[in-house]
């Protein structure tokens, strides 16, 4: 990635730290991803992104900065990229992923906060993080009380806008969150220039409804009961979703699904028969949390579907194309978005169904249910996970880790004693 | 032909050694010392010595160093080795059983000898083997004695579930001139307390609960675990190598 030095210096950097990153990633990325076998040969464009992960969307989105484009940088499914796409904006995910961003969290935020916090607040304060210095504004949600807190210290050092998600959804909460929205397409305007109008915003709803489209076709190829894909790859795919253009991210996401359909028909797969299929749920993963995906596939099991942010909640439930005012299209989003089942909701029972539901149309083996540390929602949720699936008959494993290293034998006993359980 | 089963825990290493008909005829403890890899060394040289070649008969490895064992054909992990060993020597197939290991606490359910559920306790040494064996330390005494001695004790509660913590808290319970029976209570309540929690998250009242590993020659943990979790806990001496006779049963 040296070629993009100079850019990175312009961003104001810290390009000594920087290098520290950049030195183990691709090592990391070799040992997790490039050791697998038999690959689909469309992951050629996520390998490559990912070797150029600070470089290339990062030069990219200075060159649409340049043309006038405005940059938002977002760390929740909850905040609807159709309003900045119809404003011409562009919509990016942030840094969150690794360790090696949390001693810099930790410098401001309690021990106990999790991980993905940690990480995305020193991500930006350490300055090693590209997007995290391009973004022209950031978008937060008060999905939990760490973020809340977070984004007040994160204020003091960018521009941020938070929207309030309601913790409930009920009929008024769907209606509030509707003007959020509008609130939200109004700091739009201001922030880019542009007006949000009924034809942009329908043309914006395509794009992302197209992208969601795509990416759910990858997510059905892993139904199959030979596996064209691992679930390493089709996380990849998905963690990168987060900062791809969306609609060249759905033409690579269309195009993988094209090799995996063809795969299935040939009847070729990347495990062994038999191989036990598992889902996953929980809180999210963001790049480069490969952790538990490569515990699981080194054990002898399969991650056939996640149950997550990075996962079926960011591309399930289409948004309505067919509304023609401003206030129609905001309703038929937030009814869109309300559809997702984060914990920060009171009840969440529609987590569990799906779940469930998402457990039959994969045909999953076992379920393993994974927080990070100190996320005390998706933890306290985890008893009723927990017992809806062995209600229903399927085996669960609870798991909390964080994103170091330090567990990482423990939880691979844990996940192959679960996958010698399944028999 | 005979089938070898080794456990290298974190702590200790357990060999048992069945003949074709499954009988036990040789069982053999070591501790695992600083290099998993030394260890199984030193395991094959006993066994070589015992006439148990391991290249002649079948091995299973398990427990944290079953990747150290290079002349093993197979590994499991600990959980499926404990509740097949546990299964065989209390000759119940439908059991709970509650493992005290050296670095973790395992309580697994069975159902008809195959694992139902398990819980481990996270990176944390509260409630495991290392606990009791840091804070027999403190008190110069061996672990075995420390369990003994809790029996004639009370009175007195460790409220650090941190082992670093809690063996400060020993020392300023020895400073202020507690009585050492006293403060093993405490100790053993600390851990008791903790593994009762861990269990009542899979128990099933009715389910017999059994108790394995390092710490089952020590009555009075079955003691105090019965009164904890309002059943009785039951244990017995060839407990200690349940997973060690697991393994070799998965060898057959």
């Amino acid at each position: 990635m040296s070629d993009y030095v100079k850019m990175w210096e312009d961003l104001g950097m810290d390009l000594e730290t920087h290098d520290a990153l950049c030195q183990v990633l691709p090592t990391a990325f070799g040992d997790v991803y490039l050791s697998q076998e038999n690959r689909p040969e469309g992951m050629g464009f996520w390998d490559f992104v990912v070797s150029e992960i600070h470089g290339i969307r990062p030069s990219e989105l200075i060159e649409a900065q340049k043309n006038g484009q405005k940059v938002f940088g977002t760390f929740c499914v909850y905040v609807p990229d159709e309003v900045v796409i119809a404003a011409n904006g562009i919509v990016t995910g942030l840094c969150g992923g690794s360790q090696f961003w949390v001693p810099g969290g930790e410098k401001v935020l309690p021990k106990n906060t999790c991980p993905l916090i940690k990480a995305s607040v020193g991500a930006r304060l350490d300055r090693t993080c590209p997007f995290f210095r391009i973004a022209d504004i950031y978008v937060g949600e008060n999905t939990c009380d760490g973020k809340k807190k977070a984004y007040e210290i994160l204020a003091e050092d960018v521009p941020m806008h938070v929207m309030d998600v309601p913790q409930m959804k009920r009929p008024e909460d769907i209606e509030r969150w509707a003007h959020e929205i509008e609130i939200f397409a109004g700091v739009v305007e201001e922030q880019t220039g542009n007006k949000v109008t009924v034809e942009k915003l329908n043309e914006a709803i395509k794009i992302i409804n197209n992208k969601r489209k795509a990416l759910k076709r990858v997510y059905d190829a892993r139904k199959a009961d030979k596996l064209p894909i691992s679930g390493k790859d089709a996380l990849l795919m998905m963690q990168i979703a987060f900062f791809d253009d969306p609609v060249r991210c759905a033409e690579m996401c269309n195009k993988l699904a094209d090799e995996l359909e063809q795969r299935i028909a040939d009847g070729v797969s990347v495990f062994p028969e038999g191989t036990k299929r598992i889902l996953l749920t929980g809180t999210p993963l963001a790049i480069p949390n490969w952790k538990l995906h490569h515990i699981i596939e080194t054990s002898g099991a399969a991650v056939v579907c996640e149950e997550m942010c990075t996962g079926t909640r960011y591309f399930e439930n289409l948004v309505d194309e067919e509304q023609t005012t401003l206030e129609g299209q905001y309703k038929a989003l937030a009814e869109r978005y309300m559809k997702n089942n984060c914990a920060c909701f009171t009840p969440n029972e529609g987590r569990i169904d799906d779940i469930i539901r998402l457990a039959k149309e994969y045909k999953v083996d076992g379920v393993i249910d994974v927080n990070l540390k100190f996320c005390s929602i998706y933890d306290t949720e985890g008893f009723f996970v927990e017992r809806a699936l062995k209600e229903a008959g399927i085996p669960v494993l609870g798991i909390e880790t964080d994103y170091t290293d330090s567990d990482a034998e423990q939880l691979k006993t844990r996940v192959e004693a679960f996958i010698e359980m399944l028999g | 032909m005979y089938y070898i089963g080794i456990d290298i825990g974190s702590t200790g290493a357990k060999t048992a050694v069945l003949d074709e008909a499954g009988r036990i005829i040789d069982t053999f403890a070591q501790p695992t010392g600083w290099s998993s890899v030394d260890t199984a060394e030193a395991i094959r040289k006993t066994l070589v010595e015992k006439g148990f070649s391991p290249e002649e008969g079948k091995v299973v490895s398990t427990g944290y160093g079953r990747v150290a064992v290079p002349f093993s054909d197979k590994t499991v992990t600990e959980i499926t080795c404990h509740a097949k060993g546990a299964t065989r020597i209390f000759d119940d197939s439908d059991i709970c059983v509650i493992d005290i290991g050296g670095q973790d606490t395992k309580i697994i359910l069975v159902e008809d000898g195959f694992v139902k559920d398990f819980v481990m306790n996270d990176k944390c040494s509260a409630g495991t083997g290392r606990f009791l064996e840091v804070m027999a330390n403190t008190l110069a005494m061996r672990p075995d004695e420390l369990c003994t001695l809790a029996k004639s004790g009370g009175n007195t509660s460790i409220s650090s579930l941190c082992t670093v913590f809690a063996e400060s808290e020993v020392i300023s319970l020895i400073g202020r001139g507690e009585k050492k029976e006293n403060i093993a209570f405490g100790v053993v309540d600390s851990i008791v307390k903790k593994v009762a929690i861990q269990a009542k998250r899979i128990y099933r009242p009715g389910v017999r609960a059994v108790l394995t590993g390092g710490l089952c020659e020590c009555d009075y943990i079955c003691e105090a675990l019965s009164k904890e979790l309002k059943t009785e806990v039951t244990t017995l001496p060839e407990a200690r190598f349940a997973g060690a006779i697991g393994a070799a049963l998965l060898a057959m």
